[in-house]
């Protein structure tokens, strides 16, 4: 049997109040983290995005917008710019499309999670937090079931319930917890050279 | 085996029999976002497994198109990024306004939104007598419609807020002949440009363009497709030519970038400065 793995990446998918759910997931990690950290935030506008510049005030990994063939880097917080789709690629670098809208959503985190999951399988971690819609719920299944680790935001502490909510319906996540918990989870959790998951 | 490696097997044969079948060959296109189309197209094909495919692709005659429609999807509408229109109109279009005769080329014009959109920035400036566009896609039905120029009325005028922030001086809907619920771009623009299939996977330089451009194309390509698309814009240009991009794409991981110097960075528009290879 093939040993359990370490985890390699961990996406993140986020609506409405995404940007102070962002701010309280990344502000506590600390700057040893060491996966690769992929987000897809909804936003409004099609321009130049700010969210890069905001989130990087708030933590103490570098956070940088995600460019067309730019390599996957562990350390690094990388925002899907706004709207693209944000894909992985094979050789872990990423690529974007601006093919139809999932979800009423472009970037869409079903997108991202489930070209990831083709990627790292087993070895992935999936966050969905607050929102209105329900994108991401198809992606973490995928993520599912392809071996991989979901974490789901507890509806009670999020902005919006409605994809949390909808995420934990359709998903067994591995688990639901307060916005305030996750970054200490993940924290541990790339810490995890896979044995304890077994 | 996972199930994602044999879709990939599944995937790789597929386009392999694609291309010897048809000669359209997908096989150095970002696999990512290529794999959602073709799972879109076997979906609406009313097929499970990508396999399915495979005899269609053969024998089916009436499947390619369908297959070509599904695999480059058109996403484009008028004046998409006005920030980038304006700048071509404020800085970039006024240096190539001294030649005799401005050739453009429009890589993956999809269904003719942005070159007409060109053609009309062209018109206000004053340059469109003595312009020429090119425009050319790999997708014939995207190119009919593009050649007829008839868009729905409601579209144009949505478009009309991007034409404003673009810089326009007019009224949109004075380029278009409105009937019913439909419009048609202008003869007069109409007749600056060309339509041509054109594959930028296959087929090589056809003239000697003062511009390119290729918005929102090369993210579709793996690394070793731009890299040979962004010579053939290379060598397409004139020395001193622009290559205009979409605003998230670089040529910062491609061969040719120091062949090229930055214009405008936001707006992704890149000038050849004729260095020796």
């Amino acid at each position: 049997m093939i040993p359990p793995q370490p985890f390699r990446a961990v996406v993140v998918g986020c609506s409405a109040g995404g940007l102070e759910a962002l701010r309280q997931l990344l502000g506590p990690l600390p700057a040893t983290f060491a996966l690769p950290i992929i987000v897809v935030a909804h936003t409004s506008t099609e321009g130049p995005s700010m969210l890069a510049c905001l989130l990087d005030r708030v933590t103490a990994l570098p956070v940088v917008e995600a460019e067309d063939k730019m390599p996957v880097e562990a350390g690094r917080v990388h925002i899907a710019p706004s709207g693209y789709h944000l894909l992985i690629e094979n050789d872990e670098t990423f690529s974007l499309s601006v093919d139809d809208k999932v979800c009423n959503s472009r970037p869409s985190i079903d997108v991202l999670f489930e070209s990831a999951a083709d990627v790292w399988s087993d070895r992935l971690i999936g966050v969905v937090l607050t929102g209105a819609n329900n994108d991401g719920t198809n992606g973490l299944k995928t993520i599912k079931t392809g071996g991989g680790y979901a974490i789901v935001e507890d509806p009670e502490t999020a902005f919006a319930k409605a994809m949390p909510a909808s995420a934990i319906a359709g998903v067994a996540a591995d688990c639901v917890l307060p916005l305030a918990a996750i970054a200490d989870h993940l924290t541990q959790l790339s810490m995890d050279d896979g044995r304890s998951r077994r | 085996m996972r199930d994602a490696e044999i879709q990939e097997i599944e995937i790789s044969l597929f386009l392999e029999a694609l291309r010897l079948r048809h000669g359209y060959d997908f096989r150095n296109y970002a696999r990512a976002s290529l794999k959602r189309r073709i799972l879109g197209l076997a979906q609406s094909e009313g097929c499970v497994t990508v396999d399915a495919l495979i005899p269609r692709l053969l024998r089916d005659q009436g499947f390619l198109p369908r297959l070509l429609a599904r695999l480059s999807v058109p996403v484009t509408e008028l004046f998409r990024d006005p920030a980038v229109f304006l700048v071509l109109r404020d800085e970039v279009l006024p240096m190539l306004g001294s030649y005799p005769r401005i050739v453009f080329w429009q890589a993956g014009c999809a269904t003719g939104e942005e070159c007409y959109s060109l053609g009309i920035l062209l018109k206000e400036m004053g340059l469109l007598q003595k312009s020429q566009i090119y425009a050319t896609d790999i997708n014939d039905a995207a190119l009919a419609t593009a050649e007829e120029g008839i868009y729905p009325t409601r579209a144009i005028a949505e478009c009309e807020a991007s034409y404003r922030k673009a810089g326009g001086i007019g009224v949109i809907s004075e380029y278009f002949h409105s009937a019913y619920d439909y419009a048609k771009i202008t003869d007069e623009i109409r007749s600056h440009i060309v339509f041509a299939h054109h594959n930028l996977v296959t087929d090589g330089v056809f003239c000697e363009v003062h511009m390119v451009l290729c918005r929102n194309v090369l993210i579709y390509f793996d690394r070793n497709l731009q890299n040979r698309v962004a010579w053939l814009f290379h060598d397409s240009l004139v020395r001193g030519g622009f290559l205009c991009l979409g605003t998230r794409e670089t040529l910062q991981f491609a061969e040719v970038a120091n062949q090229f110097k930055t214009v405008h960075r936001d707006c992704r528009i890149f000038k050849k400065t004729g260095a020796t290879p």
